[in-house]
């Protein structure tokens, strides 16, 4: 919320800093007095989790950089060195991996929790638009660090996910073949290969952060979203965001790093796939190669449609759909909670994600294809047809008069007394 | 050179709508600049193409004489696993008992053939050495290596390879027949040295 500065440097060092770059005043104002909305839930937690994911990536990905070696006879054995010998090797090796998926339950969490309070509606397009960019860098980057310790995984998704490129033959052939050599540098994945993805690896983070500070500015703006999905109609219904929200982001951020601590030290391979300790072998794919846990919806997409080309489309189009959500919806009603049609319809997109997620670890074949293929139709009916058609049909429930009175109940809120319940129609308080 | 229809400030101008001069300095500035923009990235862009070395991997020769029938020899080159099968007489009968144009993809995909070249067994086997199958051993739909080479592989419905990554299927000459790969696996540019002796590349 863009807010008058209220920072009054207070001793000499602050006062003459302030004068030539008034660093002190940006922090105070938009981390310290920032008005947040006092009615936030626990779902709102997970901004502050995912940015504490992004630096512990970063951190533990720059020290292993410092232990890895990014060659075809080397990477494999350099990890098993880093888990022997380096000094809490093991620690950093595993806190890393299970990092990228810990990253992905808060950022799909943190998706889910946008799309169910309308929080990608004007004003905040831009807001979402920035998530889903810095989503799709996630994707990429959690791909290419997946690469290397070049097992036998990590090869055959590298060579998987880069013939994608190669479907673009279908449309001008040579292109597709021309584009993916240029990505392997050579006629096959190799060395080349595995050398250029460990460069990417390490710059993509920081493309990250970059894209996370223009979403944290464009979330200052326009202010925090929140359960209601109205907006804050006087400073009385927000509350300063330290140490209000500071205390209880910390809170929930430590109850998520005790889920992660125990993955870490009790079963740090459990998400990851057993065939990647198996060095990388080009002459022989494993008989059942699955993606990270984390693709496997986008993977169950590919695989639902009998066609190279199409197929891959559709994975990308799966992804970039998101993009165009704040034009789709067209209910003027944020919040999900007060659509009593639309509330179906989002739990069963939830359901197909969780579905799509299965079938894309089960083998392509029988009946797990014909569910595939009718969760992938939902999945893009859902944002084509459910969220433009139920916006226009639906009526929703009647809204709070503000964002406390759900709480506080309609006498509590000054200058409002008891408006609410005189606004809703009969038929929706039965 | 400045003269009273070309006046220095460009604001000064009557807006008559006609270009000046000054307005074809800009164009051709800018235009240089991108050209230059152009020649710098090219390098950075480039650089990630295959390499001298990786081109210079040429050809490769590869001894067949212990090949019986009905086994299969699997070699690298350029990066890629190349297949070579001694067909048995089934399978080329199987390869053979079967209507082109009923094929997903109906082309030939042999390097040593004309690009229109029919898949036909014929266009598919070694010339004048029917038994001799050899192909780029890579699944067509996303690179996998089909199982179907080692003698107690699945080899599909068909007989001839199985790919599991995505269930693509091909017949004992190498042509796709279900699943999501497009075209039937690539024959490489290759020749036979004598009886014992293949070169691929």
């Amino acid at each position: 919320m863009a807010h008058p500065s209220s920072y009054q440097p207070s001793t000499g060092i602050e006062r003459w800093l302030d004068a030539r770059l008034p660093i002190m005043r940006v922090m105070h104002d938009q981390f310290m007095v920032f008005p947040t909305p006092r009615n936030l839930n626990y779902w709102w937690t997970f901004g502050g989790i995912l940015t504490f994911m992004l630096v512990a990536q970063i951190a533990t990905g720059v020290v292993l950089a410092m232990h890895y070696v990014p060659t075809e006879d080397g990477a494999f054995d350099s990890v098993e060195t880093i888990m022997r010998d380096v000094n809490w090797g093991w620690l950093l090796r595993y806190t890393h991996a299970v990092g990228a998926s810990m990253f992905f339950v808060a950022v799909y969490i943190h998706a889910f929790r946008g799309l169910y309070y309308g929080s990608y509606k004007a004003p905040r397009e831009v807001l979402w638009i920035l998530g889903v960019l810095i989503l799709i860098l996630m994707i990429a980057t959690s791909f290419m660090g997946y690469s290397l310790p070049w097992g036998q995984m990590s090869f055959w998704a590298v060579t998987v996910i880069t013939n994608l490129f190669s479907s673009l033959d279908a449309v001008i052939p040579g292109l597709g073949t021309r584009l993916v050599e240029w990505i392997w540098g050579g006629f096959a994945v190799g060395g080349p290969t595995l050398n250029r993805l460990y460069s990417l690896h390490y710059l993509f983070p920081f493309l990250i952060a970059g894209v996370v500070a223009l979403h944290i500015w464009a979330l200052h703006i326009p202010g925090n979203n929140n359960p209601t999905g109205i907006d804050v109609k006087s400073p009385k219904e927000t509350v300063p965001f330290h140490p209000y929200y500071t205390m209880k982001d910390g809170f929930a951020l430590l109850v998520f790093i005790l889920v992660f601590a125990a993955v870490v030290f009790y079963a740090p391979n459990f998400v990851g796939h057993p065939d990647n300790y198996i060095p990388a072998n080009p002459l022989q794919t494993p008989p059942h190669i699955v993606p990270e846990w984390y693709f496997l919806p986008f993977y169950a997409i590919l695989r639902a449609i009998p066609n190279k080309l199409l197929g891959v489309a559709a994975l990308l189009a799966s992804i970039s759909i998101l993009f165009f959500v704040p034009w789709l919806d067209t209910s003027k009603v944020r919040s999900t909670s007060y659509r009593p049609i639309y509330k179906w319809f989002f739990w069963a997109f939830a359901l197909t994600c969780l579905a799509l997620g299965y079938l894309g670890s089960q083998p392509p074949g029988g009946w797990y294809l014909v569910f595939g293929r009718l969760f992938t139709l939902y999945y893009f009916a859902f944002f084509l047809v459910v969220m433009p058609v139920v916006g226009k049909l639906e009526k929703p429930r009647g809204l709070p008069g503000s964002i406390t009175e759900p709480v506080l109940g309609p006498e509590h809120v000054k200058g409002r007394p008891a408006r609410a319940p005189a606004k809703r129609k009969p038929e929706e308080v039965a | 050179m400045a003269t009273h229809e070309t006046p220095f400030d460009p604001t000064l101008s009557p807006d008559d709508g006609e270009p000046t001069r000054r307005d074809v300095i800009l164009i051709a500035a800018g235009g240089f600049a991108a050209i230059g923009a152009a020649a710098a990235l090219w390098p950075l862009l480039d650089q990630m193409n295959p390499d001298a070395s990786a081109l210079s991997l040429a050809t490769t020769e590869v001894d067949i004489s212990h090949v019986e029938v009905g086994q299969a020899l699997t070699v690298m080159w350029r990066g890629k696993p190349i297949f070579i099968r001694h067909r048995t007489d089934q399978e080329i009968a199987k390869a053979k008992d079967f209507a082109v144009d009923d094929l997903p993809d109906p082309l030939a995909r042999n390097a040593n053939l004309p690009e229109d070249a029919l898949a036909s067994d014929d266009n598919r086997a070694a010339k004048d050495r029917e038994p001799w199958l050899v192909m780029i051993g890579i699944c067509t739909h996303l690179g996998c290596i089909p199982k179907g080479q080692a003698v107690g592989d699945y080899k599909g419905e068909f007989g001839g390879w199985f790919c599991p990554c995505h269930g693509s299927q091909y017949d004992t000459a190498g042509r796709v027949r279900i699943g999501p790969a497009p075209q039937n696996m690539a024959i490489p540019p290759y020749s036979f040295l004598s009886d014992q002796k293949i070169k691929i590349g």
